[in-house]
């Protein structure tokens, strides 16, 4: 079970953009959380994905309590996760061909040995044809390095995954075929899964069950009063903020 | 009606080191009339931005061109000169509205500085013609007046594209050119934002959006062209593109399958490369039924590019 209990996380603690949300996803599921972009999801996802300290709150990986975040992760808690992002470009590494960019989680956590063999093995799955994995990213289509880091999410076998708006860049047809490799792993490795979009026709396709981001961000609501959050600055996911509801003080 | 664009046997090709060549864009042709909207779709790396790129001047040192790309007025595109192409079509005679608006705004200035800049650029107004110059091209893009002394990073997606789309009407460019005007914003401001456009076509404008989203282009298009490889393999009324009868190439049918909403089946494979296309049908290798005829590279006819296309149920059973 992987559970998130009440995290609040942003970047300004004055102003966090996840305010005290709690989402379970039970050993092997499919959870899609659908909501508008700039609305914290994505920074949600990454608190899931250890990637992100939040500001309160916990997240228990199969019983256990996150014991720290990026780089201070306990490598077996790190290594728990598979991750893809919207942007391939802005999370792969410009300099690494292919092959090594899908193997750098094997690579970072000293499983090196396994590499050739996985990257063997994921390759023909994603569709990735040995010349492409010779390329670098920027000899490569938009949808052909977001094979190359769906590949690089499933390589350490996690028995998480998060992605987050995997397929926003993408075009039918890519997006039909990298959601058949993610649940083809699922359906061999009973690994669980987070995929937060905003394309409800595509989450509801997807996933076994679907929430929406709205009412998880207002457990505590009603009476007190509620008013639009004011214009603010950018969130780092790169998109400005469509109004979120938080109580009035 | 009037023609607008009209581009012929246009192809572009890279020149790579090592004497290779990447065919980018093959014999694409098509017209495009006032008031009517024509959607490129294809997955990227299919050639779309490229041939954007190429109407707009803005192609790379390596490019070697071929074909024509006529405007209205008889200016051909692809042998105008840079000083033309600056000073009298990109945001006179076609006006762009970027992928991301975000970027394409200056973050440090207002949008009505921004505005005023090009308003004034194009236009020559000064002082209070200015002034109300700027309130205009913000209203025509639905940008209230309220936020034009705001900064790009205070405005929402939705206001940001607004504000790139006004500055793209400044000019009051016959042709608008969108490309991928609506990638990675919510469902809802894909549609408000292709309404908006689709506003600006019902005006009299032609647009020729480029997208890999269907749904945006089934809700704006008049026309649709489904590029894959370089080559335009349909170009069919959009109507029947997404209607009961559906598409007549097998690329176009599968990529319609792969929708969510439909049968979420991916179409088999990946594109070839562009600087390594086969010898005939660049489909071929994907395609359920390719035949002997597809070593030939099929030409568009009848709006369809293949040798076997796909025929509705009617007509099927009328042949029969
Ligand atoms: S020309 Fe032949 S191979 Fe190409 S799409 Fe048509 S049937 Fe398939």
């Amino acid at each position: 079970m992987l559970e998130l209990r009440g995290i609040t996380a942003g970047y300004d603690p004055r102003d966090p953009v996840v305010r005290d949300v709690s989402l379970t996803i039970g050993d092997g599921e499919a959870v899609g959380l659908l909501g508008p972009s700039g609305c914290g999801k994505s920074t949600l996802a990454r608190v899931a994905a250890l990637l992100h300290r939040p500001d309160a709150g916990s997240v228990v990986i199969d019983g256990e309590p996150a014991r720290g975040w990026r780089h201070r992760a306990p490598r077996e808690q790190r290594t728990a996760f598979g991750v893809v992002f919207q942007q391939p470009r802005q999370s792969a590494d410009p300099r690494l061909r292919l092959r090594d960019l899908i193997a750098e989680p094997l690579r970072a956590t000293g499983r090196r040995a396994e590499a050739d063999t996985r990257v063997g093995e994921l390759a023909p799955v994603v569709g990735l044809s040995a010349e492409l994995l010779a390329r670098r990213p920027h000899e490569v289509s938009d949808g052909q390095l977001q094979r190359a880091c769906v590949a690089r999410a499933l390589v350490a076998r996690p028995r998480w995954l998060i992605c987050d708006e995997m397929t926003a860049m993408l075009d039918a047809s890519t997006t039909a075929a990298l959601v058949g490799v993610v649940e083809a792993y699922r359906r061999e490795s009973g690994a669980g899964l987070l995929a937060v979009g905003h394309d409800a026709v595509l989450l509801e396709r997807w996933c076994d069950r679907t929430v929406r981001w709205e009412p998880l961000t207002r457990p505590f609501t009603v009476s007190r009063g509620l008013r639009p959050r004011t214009p603010g600055p950018q969130t780092p996911d790169g998109l400005n903020t469509v109004p979120v509801i938080r109580v009035t003080q | 009606m009037t023609t607008v664009l009209s581009v012929r046997e246009l192809s572009v090709r890279f020149r790579m080191p090592g004497g290779r060549h990447v065919a980018a864009v093959g014999d694409v042709s098509f017209e495009l009339a006032a008031g009517e909207c024509l959607v490129l779709v294809g997955e990227s790396g299919c050639g779309k931005s490229v041939l954007a790129s190429a109407l707009l001047g803005l192609l790379p040192g390596n490019a070697e061109t071929s074909g024509e790309a006529r405007l209205g007025d008889g200016l051909e595109l692809l042998s105008a000169d840079e000083r033309t192409l600056a000073r009298t079509v990109r945001g006179r005679r076609i006006g762009l509205v970027p992928q991301s608006p975000a970027a394409h705004l200056t973050p440090v200035r207002t949008v009505r500085a921004q505005l005023a800049e090009t308003v004034r650029e194009l236009t020559g107004a000064r002082g209070a013609a200015l002034a109300e110059a700027v309130e205009a091209a913000a209203a025509r893009a639905a940008f209230p007046a309220g936020h034009l002394d705001r900064y790009p990073h205070q405005l929402s997606g939705g206001l940001a594209q607004r504000a790139a789309t006004a500055l793209a009407l400044v000019g009051d460019a016959p042709l608008l050119l969108a490309d991928e005007p609506t990638t990675g914003l919510d469902r809802e401001l894909v549609d408000r934002t292709a309404d908006e456009l689709r506003r600006h076509a019902d005006a009299g404008h032609a647009l020729l959006m480029i997208t890999h989203d269907l749904a945006a282009a089934e809700r704006i298009a008049d026309r649709v062209a489904v590029m894959y490889a370089g080559r335009v393999v349909e170009i069919a009324d959009a109507a029947v593109f997404f209607g009961a009868a559906g598409p007549r190439h097998p690329y176009a049918r599968g990529l319609l399958d792969a929708l969510p909403e439909r049968a979420f089946a991916p179409v088999p494979g990946m594109p070839p490369e562009l600087g390594a296309l086969p010898a005939g049908c660049a489909f071929a290798a994907r395609c359920a039924t390719p035949k002997e005829a597809c070593e030939a590279v099929p030409a568009l006819v009848d709006g369809v590019a293949c040798h076997h296309p796909h025929r509705p149920l009617a007509e099927e059973a009328s042949r029969a």
